[in-house]
């Protein structure tokens, strides 16, 4: 639905402040944006933002962002509405941290994009998920996974060491081992380099 | 130890001012077939950076940093496993992240030097030569941190110059923000680059293409930064680079003396004793000295003595003071901070490289007749003379030097002959190095003249006079003229002057006769005129052809070969043939000029010569004519 010229400056303004990163031409040309892909998109959310679909599209001309699983994966920080639209703050807030999150924005986002099942932590299973794929080269006499297993190991003796340390002082070996976001966080504060250490979610800045 | 292998040209360039590691480095143990846990370890991390892709590749290379990358070991292993050539093979991708996880372990493992062989051997360097291009700093950074580790060898820091390196490093200091104030992130990246340029400027071709990139101006503009962090390795390449001329002049007209000096007070040992390295360097010239002097250099280094523990720190504040000792102001600026007591007590307990440099300050402080006497007061003048034994060339010039210098005071001379100093002197005579030998030489001069009972003195030591007396055929243009001031000096003892008449000393100063060398001319003139006097010198001079040589002499420019000669022609003119010899040559016309000198003994001498020729002359007239 068209906006008025009142509703869309209102807006503008609105979404400025709480996206904190863009200013308002800025803004405007997102909303612009938002506007041609909402048309775009089918009409089942009567306007009120697009879907999953033109969302992967979006971002991966934009970005080049190619993993699916990633994909939905940001879709589904975008969504926080949790219903499968987009809404113009949503997109507008979204993008704000993906273009130019602090580094604490861009833990967040990043952790919460790893965090398959939402519930807080980063479990072993949704590391092998995400880390499946990424030896391209498997030894002829080994296991297929067991080197994926060994590298999700690797991470968390490199991230979780602490949580692993008091399970192993608790005895607690039923755990499987998984990451806090207080784990993420402490050891991206740590070392940069594993902010996207399970695979690359933020667009490519070249 | 140094395997030299066949050097071409090229390399002749890149010798540097410091000895560091030309030798293909060995590995300390071969052997063993276990191969160490660090091994096993790395493979498996290994097999993740070759097999995965770049997720996978910073999981490993991340957790490779946890492993001891300090402890040798690792670093062999990340070698031998084949590791090296991965992480060198990524620093080529264009995968930021994964350049930089491969320069933070690269960084890390470059400070064993077989690594940095290794990584010179794979190309390693030519790479990161060019990822100083790349927009990202932080990578740029670790590049050139890296750089910094690598080029700790020759070739290394050939190639790096070979790949552009040098221009693309000093752009790393061009990274000043708008406005005078240094930005942490610009401070860094500068820091950085001042760190590889430290490393590459030991070789010589590298100082001349950092200056040639423009290096210099901006390495000046860091000096005023006040962070200690940059300040090190841009001081650290500036004395680095101060053995060249060009850095010298450079550094006293862009006002950089001002901030080396502010520098001495800093509280950071490290960069004390890179400024003072600096000034040690620079005070070779004249108008530096004066410089460090109006910034009030001179007593922050006097200060510095105090500091005895720090023996580089020490090394480097004496070897300033020495030259900066040169000058007399210098001198008596010194006098007020009491620096010649400070360095008498230095004489004792101290590596030769300090030693070396507080007997040249020693040797320089002695120009002023106080200090002469400071020294004897503080009991300076014993380990002087015991250092006389010593065996570093380097040192027994300053020794020579100083003692010389204290023996111009009688008192100092009576302190030295106690303690058997004289000898010592002389018999390094025999000394196989020219320089010592002519130092020598200089500093028995004083000696004899300011020895009590000197004449028997010198026929004491066995064999001395002839020892003096053969120097005269030596190569060397120095001892050649040490040797002749000496021997004028000792000639003035008739028994001596005997005995070297007997060892030949008058055909051999008469060969030398034909010099153009006017520091030569003035001293073997005034042994000529001294030697004339015993026995048939005078003839013996004159059939040994010294005559027309000398009458040369008085063409020359300098005002002391004047006057030495005159008094030598003036000797030889008591013989009638040496007239002769001396009318031929057109003597009289050129003394005439010099009987109006303010110069009495010139004058004297010039004058009396005349008269000689002219009494030949008139008694020759009366001859022919009855």
């Amino acid at each position: 639905a068209a906006m008025s010229k009142k509703g869309l400056k209102l807006l503008v303004d609105s979404l400025t402040r709480s996206a904190k990163h863009f200013n308002k031409n800025e803004v405007e040309c997102l909303v612009n944006l938002f506007d041609t892909l909402v048309a775009r998109s089918s009409s089942q959310f009567a306007g009120a933002g697009f879907d999953r679909t033109v969302f992967r599209d979006t971002l991966h001309n934009a970005f080049g962002m190619t993993d699916d699983v990633v994909l939905d994966r940001v879709f589904s920080t975008f969504d926080r509405g949790n219903n499968g639209c987009i809404t113009v703050v949503e997109w507008v807030e979204g993008l704000a941290v993906l273009l130019r999150g602090t580094l604490e924005e861009k833990m967040k986002y990043c952790f919460a994009v790893y965090d398959l099942n939402g519930d807080g932590y980063i479990s072993r299973e949704e590391m092998f998920q995400m880390l499946k794929n990424s030896l391209l080269i498997q030894p002829a006499d080994e296991e297929p996974d067991e080197g994926v297993k060994d590298l999700v190991d690797l991470v968390l003796k490199k991230m979780a060491s602490t949580y692993l340390f008091i399970l192993f002082l608790l005895q607690d070996y039923d755990h499987d081992g998984k990451l806090s976001f207080a784990d993420f966080e402490k050891a991206v504060r740590e070392e940069k380099l594993l902010l996207e250490v399970f695979g690359p979610c933020l667009p490519d800045i070249k | 130890i140094f395997s030299k292998a066949s050097s071409s040209v090229e390399d002749v360039g890149e010798s540097s001012s410091e000895t560091e590691e030309d030798e293909q480095p060995v590995r300390r143990q071969e052997g063993g077939t276990d191969l160490s846990p660090e091994y096993w370890g790395i493979q498996k991390l290994a097999k993740y950076v070759k097999g995965g892709d770049p997720t996978a590749t910073l999981i490993a290379l991340c957790s490779m940093r946890d492993l001891n990358l300090s402890q040798e070991a690792c670093q062999l292993a990340i070698k031998d496993t084949g590791c090296l050539e991965v992480l060198i093979n990524l620093l080529d991708t264009e995968e930021i992240k994964c350049q930089t996880g491969s320069l933070k372990i690269l960084k890390e493992i470059s400070q064993n030097v077989l690594i940095r062989h290794a990584i010179a051997d794979l190309g390693g360097l030519e790479i990161m030569v060019k990822i100083l291009d790349s927009p990202d700093s932080d990578l740029k950074c670790l590049a050139a941190e890296t750089i910094a580790n690598v080029a700790r060898f020759k070739r290394a820091r050939k190639t790096v110059r070979q790949h552009g390196g040098i221009k693309r490093l000093v752009e790393l200091l061009e990274s000043i923000s708008v406005g005078s104030s240094f930005q942490a992130k610009d401070t860094e990246t500068a820091r950085c680059g001042a760190l590889a340029l430290w490393s590459c400027s030991k070789s010589i071709k590298n100082k001349k293409a950092i200056c040639k990139a423009g290096g210099i101006p901006l390495l000046a503009r860091w000096l005023k930064c006040s962070h200690t962090n940059i300040l090190i390795p841009i001081v650290g390449t500036l004395q680095e680079c101060a053995s060249e001329p060009s850095y010298r002049l450079a550094i006293r007209t862009e006002g950089m003396i001002e901030d080396l000096v502010k520098n001495l007070s800093s509280e950071h040992e490290e960069l004390q004793m890179h400024c003072a390295s600096a000034i040690f360097k620079c005070a070779e010239d004249e108008e530096t000295r004066d410089l460090v002097r109006k910034h009030e250099g001179l007593q922050p280094l006097s200060v510095l003595l105090d500091n005895s523990e720090n023996k580089q720190l020490l090394a480097a504040v004496t070897g300033a003071i020495w030259k900066c000792a040169i000058s007399r102001e210098n001198v008596l600026k010194f006098q007020e901070y009491k620096t010649v007591e400070a360095l008498v007590t230095l004489l004792t307990d101290q590596p030769e490289e300090v030693l070396i440099n507080v007997i040249g300050a020693l040797g320089e402080c002695c120009q002023e007749q106080e200090n002469r006497g400071t020294i004897r007061r503080c009991g300076g003048i014993a380990p002087m003379v015991k250092l006389l034994s010593a065996t570093n060339r380097a040192l027994l010039v300053n020794v020579n030097r100083a003692v010389g210098g204290c023996a111009m005071e009688p008192e100092n001379m009576a302190v030295i002959d106690s303690l058997d100093g004289v000898r010592l002197l002389w018999s390094l005579l025999k000394n196989p190095n020219p320089d010592v030998q002519a130092s020598a030489a200089w500093a028995l001069c004083p000696c004899v003249e300011n020895a009590k009972n000197s004449g028997e003195m010198v026929r004491s030591f066995v064999g001395g006079l002839e020892l003096i007396v053969n120097l005269l055929k030596s190569k060397d243009k120095e001892v050649l003229t040490s040797v002749c001031a000496a021997i004028a000096n000792i000639a003035k003892d008739q028994e001596n002057l005997a005995v070297m008449t007997d060892h030949g000393v008058v055909p051999l100063l008469s060969k030398l006769a034909n010099t153009n060398n006017n520091k030569l001319r003035r001293h073997l003139a005034e042994a000529i005129a001294h030697c004339c006097m015993w026995g048939s010198n005078r003839v013996a001079f004159g059939e040994a052809k010294a005559v027309a040589p000398l009458a040369r002499y008085l063409k020359a420019k300098d005002p002391l070969v004047h006057r030495a000669t005159a008094l030598a022609l003036y000797q030889l003119s008591e013989d009638p043939n040496n007239c002769v010899i001396m009318h031929e040559n057109g003597v009289v016309k050129l003394l005439l000029a010099m009987v109006g000198s303010t110069d009495d003994a010139l004058q004297e001498a010039a004058a009396g010569c005349i008269a000689n020729i002219r009494r030949l002359a008139l008694a020759t007239e009366k001859a022919k004519y009855g």
